[in-house]
């Protein structure tokens, strides 16, 4: 760990910080249907909108229309992508000719796109075309990550909300999340991302002659050696810098590449490095700032980000410092380079980022849902790539995706006020609202399809020939690229620990499913806290009040989450990468 | 209060082996379901018992470590049954004290033919009987022709008899309380079995409990983290396997009771009857759990000013002399005046004189003195003797008094008299021989510490509202000097209710007493309403707590008693998550530390061996159990401070607490256990 290391992390956090108030209170009068500065150009496309749809703005749903109406918008553009895949070959923008995409894997993909994940299980640049990138999944970027911030949006109405019986209207919520939030901010982004060298074009790939031909030597399954000899690489390219910026700001994560953020395609400078992990967390941590004034408490908005800010720095901590040990299988080699390459584990990581932005971007890209990668998460060392694992496994509700990390939060919220809320001797209650059975009911019911998804399908995978077969590692690397596996769909995060050969039928189906499950089982349920919330009588504060605005506050929700996620996920991490860790330094690899 | 007496020592022998007993027939699968948390821990303990006797020997560990696991699940059980068994056997007996004065008499039913004596057992709802002096009332009932003092002491404790009579709001008696003086007819209003007492009782008792809101709510979120644990525990297997490292079902049953928040799914139905228990501690009967909730909630307290705030009458508080007249010379006349004065304002004055000015109590009957007693045309009182003529009075009769003499009121005095009225005193204004010597002032005492104690809710965040039927002048002053936080001036029973109704429609929760059949809709308005025992039955029927010592004041202990129930609600659930921190740090290295050496890194607490961790483990968490019965029976400490206060070191003890005590617990079990060769 160096002094410039932590310099980077620091700048990182300082520019989160900065952002978190103005764009939470530009999000608040996006919302709020207040007046904004881009109003003059944006409200006549909104009302434009609005008459062709036939979409009623000024009409209140209640959660179950506004629940429905969101799976609605979601089956028909998961639909509409399947297709698109589906008949990619017939349609323009495909310079490279890529076929039909195969039906598993094109109902796996777009479920991914559908549900925010942006899990692949196949490799960009071989698969979609330009057209398919572009209208399959890069418009499903903005509208996934839209509707994530309309439902976060609907969930804080709940709670400010005062004896009433809708949560707005969601077709509004979407519209003004996509054209105030979204399309400004990407259109400005992507070409600063240009301006560093992210590409944006139509082209055939290219071919480049290599300067030093390279020999592969591949054991076959017969036991047979085969050599190559390469002398040329293809080079992909293609509309990537307006796909990477709502990539990012989107949380979405679905790389135009295979390599995705750690591609120079996609990310080529360590400036870029750090706009993308910014634009990661621009949003989400805004959300804090929208919840406190929405819910006319900011403070309350700060005491959730501080408790954000404490889990992302555990987490960032923890993994910059496995990375920079020494690995110990080097048993007394000096593996420091020079003073700013001080040795640690560079497998897997680009040496324009080093260490230290490795990660960062690892616990960033997991603290939030947004799965892209800078660095392959397999090759870190044991507990380095626990942290990204246990981040998601915590729900990503550090930030998290792009309002799914706002409402995920909040139900941690909710069962944290109830648990410790009666100690103060009230029943309790969240910024006046009492928290009783149903909203426990519903927000228990929240947290546990999340671990029940990812350990039944785990566990279904490690005693099963159809989910073992697809392992590269064995032991205890293999129980957690599985895990991981199952934690990134459910969590619809999309990243992965690579190890895992997931285009198989058994893996495109069951996390297909466990992304639809992990996204939309858990959505109803939080809509119907939202919708229940939103009826109730506000409790007017008093010094009997308990408090959701003090460090306290936050230290408490804090350890509520860690204790949740640390005794459901405990046994099988032990398993995992705690295993491995202690078998590593004992000598022992996978 | 009487409470004292009827105060129960902790663990008394009777209710110990009834309870004992009680913590087996409960083991009744049909009864356990309600609690799903030890519902699952009674079902693994039948399936390590019945697989300890079938279970092929693969499946074993050793026999003598699953035989003890096993014994300690069930004792896990069985200590959380006896939790429950203890709050209610000490509910039984506190409904056993108040039955006993429920004894069985005869009664002398008025029928048409005439008089004839009745068992009370065979009187019902409608039926009049005569009750003379010296007999106890046979029954609930209205007091419908007749007034008597009755001896109440059997329901309330309280030695002073007081009077029924019929018609107003001093017409319900309750049976089993004596007649003492003169005759009265009264109206049986329930039928036996089912009087109010009857239904009270029964709900002390438990037999008629149901759950609570919150405690429903509560329920929910322990079998929700039931299930997460449940599954966590399934899915370990399979990754066990994986792992090459399998466990017995005696192991994985003990890391999935260990988990499962068994501490708080023990305790949670002994701490709501406790709840009830310390309320009939303090003589109160609550209709359900529900109203003791609700007072943990209250946000604002509506408190009668009469007998609540303040003591029942005014008193003397000053004296102030008119120019030229010492204050002992005032002294000295008023307390000559009010020599013969019974009233409790005549007394006061003679106190006072006492105690300022050492004056004493004068032997008037050798003199020729003759007492002038109040009456309404003169609205003045005094005493003529020894050619003194001293008069007493408001100071409008006064004046008419002086100018009847051809003296006119000095204006200080008159002064004296505004300053006094606007304070929200009364003015007594006393003059000898037709000239004014001065002013008494008579004020509304606040009682002691009431306003320490306003002070006190207000930290907790309740709102005081005093209700009188003063002006708003006086109102103002006495709510000032009380430091109550409103209050309602020329209150009618209806403003009452609307003030109810404005608190509730702000989203507060209203607290009052009542005892007048006017109060009755108000009671049954307010989220909780304590009615008297000495008030109307329609007053205790709207109410959903009776006070049986018919204290106002009491209401602020009912509201403590309700936080300190929430509280100790919420302090064990903290702390029994918080226990499995240490028992994952026991339990996992100790499942895989056969297989991987390496995972004994974790065992952060050197326990002696696998076995012996997990037998640790298991044992924490069933007399873990046992050692919290006694605080959940008594309740956490409650001290009235602010909720962030109150968050801050309840966190401590119970959150960090909790994190803390089962490392040390455990390992000292396991040292414990290896010593006498168990593991």
């Amino acid at each position: 760990m160096t002094l410039n290391g932590w310099l980077q992390i620091a700048v990182f956090f300082g520019l989160v910080l900065l952002l978190t108030k103005p764009m939470g209170s530009y999000m608040t009068r996006v919302f709020e249907r207040r007046r904004t500065w881009l109003d003059p150009v944006l409200v006549p496309c909104e009302k434009l909108l609005y008459k062709l749809t036939g979409v009623n703005p000024d009409q209140e749903m209640r959660w179950t229309a506004y629940a429905t109406s969101m799976l609605v918008f979601s089956a028909v553009t998961l639909v509409l992508t399947y297709v698109i895949e589906r008949v990619q070959q017939y349609l323009p923008f495909n310079p490279q000719h890529l076929g039909a995409v195969a039906p598993d894997l094109a109902w796996n993909t777009a479920i991914s796109f559908t549900t925010n994940t942006n899990w692949q299980s196949y490799t960009p640049e071989t698969t979609m075309s330009y057209l398919t990138q572009m209208l399959g999944l890069a418009t499903h970027n903005f509208w996934s990550g839209a509707v994530g911030i309309a439902l976060a949006v609907a969930f804080i109405r709940g709670i400010a909300r005062k004896e009433a019986r809708t949560l707005g209207n969601f077709w509004v919520d979407l519209t003004r999340a996509m054209l105030w939030v979204l399309l400004p901010i990407c259109i400005v982004y992507s070409l600063a991302l240009v301006s560093q060298g992210v590409v944006q074009n139509f082209h055939h790939y290219d071919t480049a002659q290599l300067v030093e031909p390279q020999t592969q030597s591949v054991t076959g399954a017969d036991g047979k050696t085969t050599t190559t000899t390469v002398t040329t690489q293809t080079i992909a390219q293609g509309p990537v810098a307006s796909q990477e910026a709502i990539k990012m700001l989107g949380t979405n994560g679905g790389g135009f590449f295979n390599a995705n953020s750690a591609h120079p395609f996609e990310n080529p400078t360590p400036l870029s490095n750090l706009l993308e992990m910014l634009s990661i967390f621009l949003i989400p941590a805004g959300l804090t700032a929208t919840l406190g004034q929405m819910t006319k408490s900011p403070r309350h908005g700060w005491a959730v980000f501080g408790a954000m800010t404490l889990l992302w720095f555990v987490g960032v901590l923890t993994c910059y410092w496995a990375e920079a040990q020494p690995n110990p299988l080097y048993h007394g080699v000096n593996q420091q380079v020079s003073r700013l390459q001080p040795g640690g584990n560079m497998e897997g990581k680009e040496v324009r980022f080093g260490i230290a932005n490795s990660a960062l971007f690892a616990t960033v890209t997991t603290d939030a849902s947004c799965g892209a990668v800078n660095a392959m998460h397999d090759s870190f060392m044991p507990l380095g790539g626990m942290v990204p694992m246990v981040n998601i496994m915590l729900g990503e509700i550090v930030f998290g995706g792009v309002g799914a990390g706002m409402y995920g939060m909040l139900i941690f919220v909710i069962v944290s006020v109830f648990i410790a809320g009666l100690m103060v001797g009230r029943t309790p209650e969240y910024l006046g609202k009492k928290i009783q059975a149903y909203d426990v009911q519903l927000s228990m019911l929240y947290l546990l399809i999340f671990p029940t998804v990812i350990l039944t399908f785990s566990a279904i995978s490690v005693l099963s020939s159809m989910g073992l077969s697809a392992l590269t590692n064995h032991g205890p690397h293999g129980l957690s690229e599985i895990l991981y596996a199952y934690t990134s769909s459910a969590g619809n995060n999309g990243s992965a620990f690579a190890g895992l050969s997931a285009n198989t039928h058994w893996y495109n189906i069951s996390l297909g499913l466990t992304m639809f499950m992990g996204r939309f089982l858990m959505i109803i349920p939080m809509l119907a806290v939202a919708g229940n919330l939103a009826g109730k009588k506000i409790v007017p504060a008093s010094a009997g009040t308990f408090p959701v605005t003090t460090p306290l506050f936050s230290v408490l929700l804090v350890s509520v989450i860690l204790i949740l996620g640390a005794l459901t996920f405990f046994p099988a991490l032990s398993l995992g990468p705690i295993l491995e860790h202690l078998l590593l330094q004992a000598g022992h690899t996978f | 209060m009487t409470s004292s007496s009827k105060r129960l020592s902790l663990f008394s022998g009777s209710i110990v082996r009834r309870a004992a007993l009680d913590s087996l027939l409960k083991l009744n699968p049909a009864k356990m379901v309600r609690n799903p948390v030890m519902f699952v821990v009674e079902v693994g303990s039948v399936l390590t018992t019945v697989l300890l006797f079938t279970a092929p020997a693969h499946m074993h560990g050793a026999f003598r470590f699953d035989l003890q696991i096993t014994l300690w699940l069930w004792f896990t059980v069985i200590f959380a049954n006896f939790a429950e068994a203890m709050a209610e056997g000490r509910g039984k007996a506190q409904a056993d004290a108040l039955r006993r004065a429920k004894s069985e008499t005869t009664a002398n039913r008025i029928t048409g033919k005439g008089i004839e004596e009745v068992p009370s057992s065979q009187l019902r709802a409608g039926d009049k009987v005569q009750v003379v002096a010296g007999q106890m009332i046979p029954g609930d009932g209205e007091v419908i022709e007749g007034v008597a003092s009755v001896d109440e002491s059997a329901i309330t404790g309280e030695s002073a008899p007081v009077i029924r009579e019929a018609g107003g709001d001093r017409s319900a008696v309750t049976g089993g309380t004596r007649v003492l003086s003169d005759v009265i007819i009264v109206e049986i209003t329930s039928n036996p079995g089912e009087t109010f007492l009857d239904r009270m009782i029964a709900l002390v008792e438990g037999a008629e409990r149901q759950k609570t809101p919150n405690e429903i709510a509560l329920n929910i979120l322990l079998a929700g983290l039931t299930i997460v644990f449940l599954l966590a525990t399934v899915t370990l297997q399979p990754f066990a396997m994986y792992s090459g490292a399998p466990q017995t079902v005696f192991v994985l049953v003990s890391l999935l009771v260990c988990l499962i928040p068994t501490t708080i799914g023990g305790l949670l139905s002994a701490i709501g009857i406790a709840g009830m228990d310390r309320l009939v501690q303090h003589n109160v009967l609550a209709t359900s759990g529900r109203a003791v909730e609700a007072a943990g909630d209250v946000n604002t307290l509506l408190l009668d000013k009469t007998g609540t705030i303040t003591l029942g009458n005014r008193q003397a508080a000053e004296f102030v002399p008119a120019p030229n007249i010492s204050e002992e010379r005032l002294a000295d006349a008023a307390q000559l005046s009010s020599l013969p004065d019974e009233t409790p304002e005549g007394r006061s004055i003679v106190v006072l004189a006492k105690e300022r000015y050492g004056l004493r109590g004068r032997e008037l009957s050798h003199t020729n003195a003759h007492f002038v007693p109040f009456s309404a045309t003169t609205r003045m009182s005094g005493i003529d003797l020894d050619g003194r003529s001293i008069r007493k009075g408001a100071a409008d009769a006064i004046a008419r008094y002086l100018k009847e003499h051809d003296e006119s009121m000095p204006i200080e005095v008159s002064a004296v008299v505004e300053q006094v009225a606007r304070s929200g005193g009364t003015p007594l204004v006393v003059a000898e021989n037709g000239s004014a010597l001065g002013v008494i002032h008579l004020k509304d005492v606040v009682k002691g510490g009431m306003k320490e104690r306003f002070q006190e809710l207000r930290k907790m965040g309740i709102r005081t509202v005093m209700i009188t039927g003063d002006n708003p002048l006086t109102a103002a002053a006495i709510a000032r000097e009380a430091g109550v936080d409103d209050f309602l001036a020329e209150a009618k029973p209806k403003d009452k209710m609307d003030l109810i109704r404005r608190e509730q429609a702000e989203g507060k929760l209203v607290a009052m007493t009542g005892d007048g059949t006017n109060d009755a809709p108000a009671l049954a308005q307010a989220d909780v309403g304590v009615a008297m025992n000495t008030g109307t039955q329609a007053a205790k029927e709207a109410g959903n707590m009776v006070d049986l010592d018919s204290n106002p004041t009491k209401l602020i202990e009912i509201v403590a008693i309700g936080k300190q129930l929430l509280m100790t609600r919420g302090a064990l659930t903290t702390f029994s998550i918080a226990n499995d921190v240490a028992k994952y740090f026991a339990i996992i290295p100790a499942m895989f530390a056969g297989a991987f050496p390496v995972l004994a890194a974790l065992n952060i607490m050197h326990l002696h061996t696998p076995r012996s961790a997990i037998l640790s483990a298991v044992i924490f968490n069933a007399l873990i159990i046992i050692a919290l019965i006694p605080l959940s029976l008594k309740g956490v400490k409650y001290r009235p401070v602010s909720a962030a206060d109150l968050l801050q070191r309840n966190l401590l003890i119970y959150g960090v607490g909790g994190v803390i005590i089962p490392f040390i617990g455990i390992k000292l079990i396991d040292l414990a256990i290896t010593a006498i060769g168990l593991a």
